[in-house]
């Protein structure tokens, strides 16, 4: 469990927040620039001093105004990786990662090395690094201090599409492999989608809202907020089984409805989740048995909401699960959708979320 | 080659620069980690004692010296009386003199290359477990290496031409308290020794090219090694 409950003055800029988050999965923090978010991670980190109140994590309380303690940031077990990759420009790469003085050889030290795939790098001086490279080197850092906490600062910006998928790649195989709460700022809506559970949105300076990520997502009053997510929905799901003949993986839905994804490198039995776009998700009244659509599932229409112009936004419960439908006013009429109603949702396009 | 005069005033001259730097490394390094990263009341005052040395005529250091050093001097009767230490006319003496000289010198060099340090690794390198104290040893001043380097030569430099302070303190004693400058004034006030004054230049002059030559590929070496930096600090 996460705490933070702060205020804080800066320059003009007021932090005021009260948040409090699971200890586990990765949590987000998403803001536009000057929401506050970065000064949230150095205030938790220990790197400023808030002005008044309290952060805790898992019982440990690292700032308490009201009762004196500030536990300074190399006893607060936090693992950063900061924007920029920050490597000691001084140390090769192997004395970059043992720098922390905790997990130096090894299994352990072997086994993140090859998680972020740096084998070949570790006897370069971080100079001679790429930006995604130096990236890696400064994650592998902050895990082999064997942190309670892995908090990322905008871990990808500035890095180009090729290499910031690579990287987000190697985080995403993180989250699955290591269990490590990891706090994650970003102001980009395709990182989150990918990584994050549980999303705080920040405003300057405040909490907007703080949530599961797919709860948030199906939120009517988040779009102001959550515009650039491009109005997705998240399905939770697990995989059934591959089929190599039509290179394709089947998943299963938490309400027995199966779902068919392109061919996924994902043993069965494993867990992940999906994103499917409002925009590629129609509606009709009965299945369709001579579409194209594959992807048709039984759903109940649990709210409808006009959207922009000459459109609806109709949220679709699957279960416990919800899905987001943009449809036009006029289909809307035409089908008589209503609350309460049992309709087939057409899934033109579903893909990997992380 | 040398004639054994000449020889003389060569040892005594790196012996006096050598210690003269020995003596104001640590606190120089201090000061100037003081002066680059923190803010207190009185700095500038400070900043400028510092710097002091590097405006004042050299003979006036010298006499200062001798009024707060000397035998009957507030620090010197004390050094005189508890530890038998009397440094005036002594190479000792001159080292000091040289050291305190040379010290705006160090600092200056010192606390740029200090200034010049990313707190940002600074802040990494605490959130990687490290305390103030381990940050200084294994980022600050290893990153300040190169300034150290140029600033010790410098200091060192200084010192060994250093002059009027060392006369007035340290006086001109052949054998200990004779640097080049001072043999070399000597000369030069000795009708019929101009020969041996210019051999006594020329050496200088080469002291002083190899101890920049050599800071030089010291700073070099050092650049080299942390060849094109951390370029996501950038």
């Amino acid at each position: 469990m996460l705490e933070m409950c702060l205020k804080h003055r800066q320059g003009g800029f007021d932090v005021d927040v009260d948040i409090t988050t699971p200890g586990s999965g990765v949590t987000a923090l998403f803001g536009h620039s000057g929401s506050g978010k970065t000064t949230l991670l150095r205030m938790l980190a220990g790197l400023d001093r808030p002005d008044q109140g309290r952060v805790v994590l898992n019982e440990r309380t690292f700032v308490d105004t009201g009762r004196g303690i500030f536990i300074p940031p190399h006893q607060r077990r936090l693992g950063v990786v900061f924007q920029e990759a920050r490597l000691f420009p001084h140390y090769r790469v192997r004395s970059n990662l043992t720098y922390a003085r905790r997990i130096t050889r090894g299994e352990a030290f072997d086994r993140i090395v090859s998680l972020l795939g740096i084998e070949a790098l570790l006897d370069r001086m971080p100079g001679a690094l790429s930006g995604g490279e130096a990236r890696r080197v400064a994650i592998g850092r902050a895990l082999l201090a064997e942190p309670d906490m892995l908090l990322m600062d905008e871990p990808l910006t500035g890095l180009d599409g090729a290499r910031k998928q690579e990287l987000l790649d190697y985080i995403l195989r993180l989250t699955r492999e290591i269990d490590l709460p990891i706090l994650f700022v970003s102001h980009d809506p395709e990182e989150l989608m990918a990584v994050a559970e549980q999303l705080v949105v920040l405003d300057q300076g405040h909490v907007v809202a703080s949530d599961r990520l797919e709860t948030l997502l199906s939120r009517g009053d988040m779009t102001p907020w959550l515009g650039g997510f491009e109005a997705s929905s998240l399905l939770k799901a697990q995989v059934c089984s591959h089929d190599h003949h039509y290179h394709a993986t089947q998943l299963i839905l938490g309400d027995g409805q199966r779902l068919t994804l392109p061919l996924l490198d994902r043993p069965e039995g494993s867990v992940l989740r999906v994103r499917v776009r409002r925009r590629e998700v129609a509606i009709a009244l009965s299945s369709q048995r001579d579409s194209s659509v594959r992807n048709q599932l039984e759903a109940v229409v649990s709210a409808i909401t006009p959207g922009a112009p000459g459109t609806l936004e109709v949220t679709l419960a699957l279960g416990e699960q919800s899905l987001s439908s943009r449809i036009t006013l006029e289909a809307g009429e035409a089908l008589g959708l209503k609350p309460g109603m049992t309709v087939i949702a057409l899934i033109r396009s579903v893909s990997l979320a992380g | 080659m040398l004639t054994p005069l000449e020889i003389e005033a060569l040892r005594i001259s790196l012996q006096v620069s050598g210690t003269a730097l020995l003596i104001i490394l640590v606190p120089g390094i201090a000061m100037a980690w003081l002066l680059a990263r923190h803010e207190f009341f009185g700095k500038s005052l400070l900043d400028g004692i510092v710097h002091l040395p590097l405006v004042l005529p050299p003979v006036v250091v010298g006499y200062l010296l001798l009024v707060v050093m000397g035998r009957r001097g507030l620090v010197g009767s004390w050094l005189f009386d508890h530890l038998g230490l009397s440094l005036p006319f002594t190479w000792q003496g001159a080292a000091l003199a040289g050291g305190i000289m040379a010290f705006p010198l160090l600092v200056r060099a010192v606390r740029l290359s200090l200034e010049a340090v990313d707190p940002r690794l600074e802040a990494a390198a605490r959130t990687l477990g490290a305390s103030r104290l381990r940050v200084f040893f294994t980022i600050t001043l290893p990153l300040a290496v190169p300034g150290l380097v140029t600033g010790a030569v410098l200091a060192f430099a200084r010192a060994l031409s250093e002059f009027g302070a060392t006369i007035t303190f340290a006086s001109n004693i052949p054998g200990e308290t004779r640097t080049l400058p001072l043999a070399l004034y000597s000369l030069i006030q000795t009708p019929g020794m101009e020969d041996a004054a210019a051999r006594l230049c020329v050496i200088s002059v080469v002291v002083a090219m190899v101890s920049l030559v050599a800071s030089e590929w010291l700073a070099r070496r050092t650049r080299r090694r942390m060849a094109g930096r951390d370029r996501g600090t950038t």
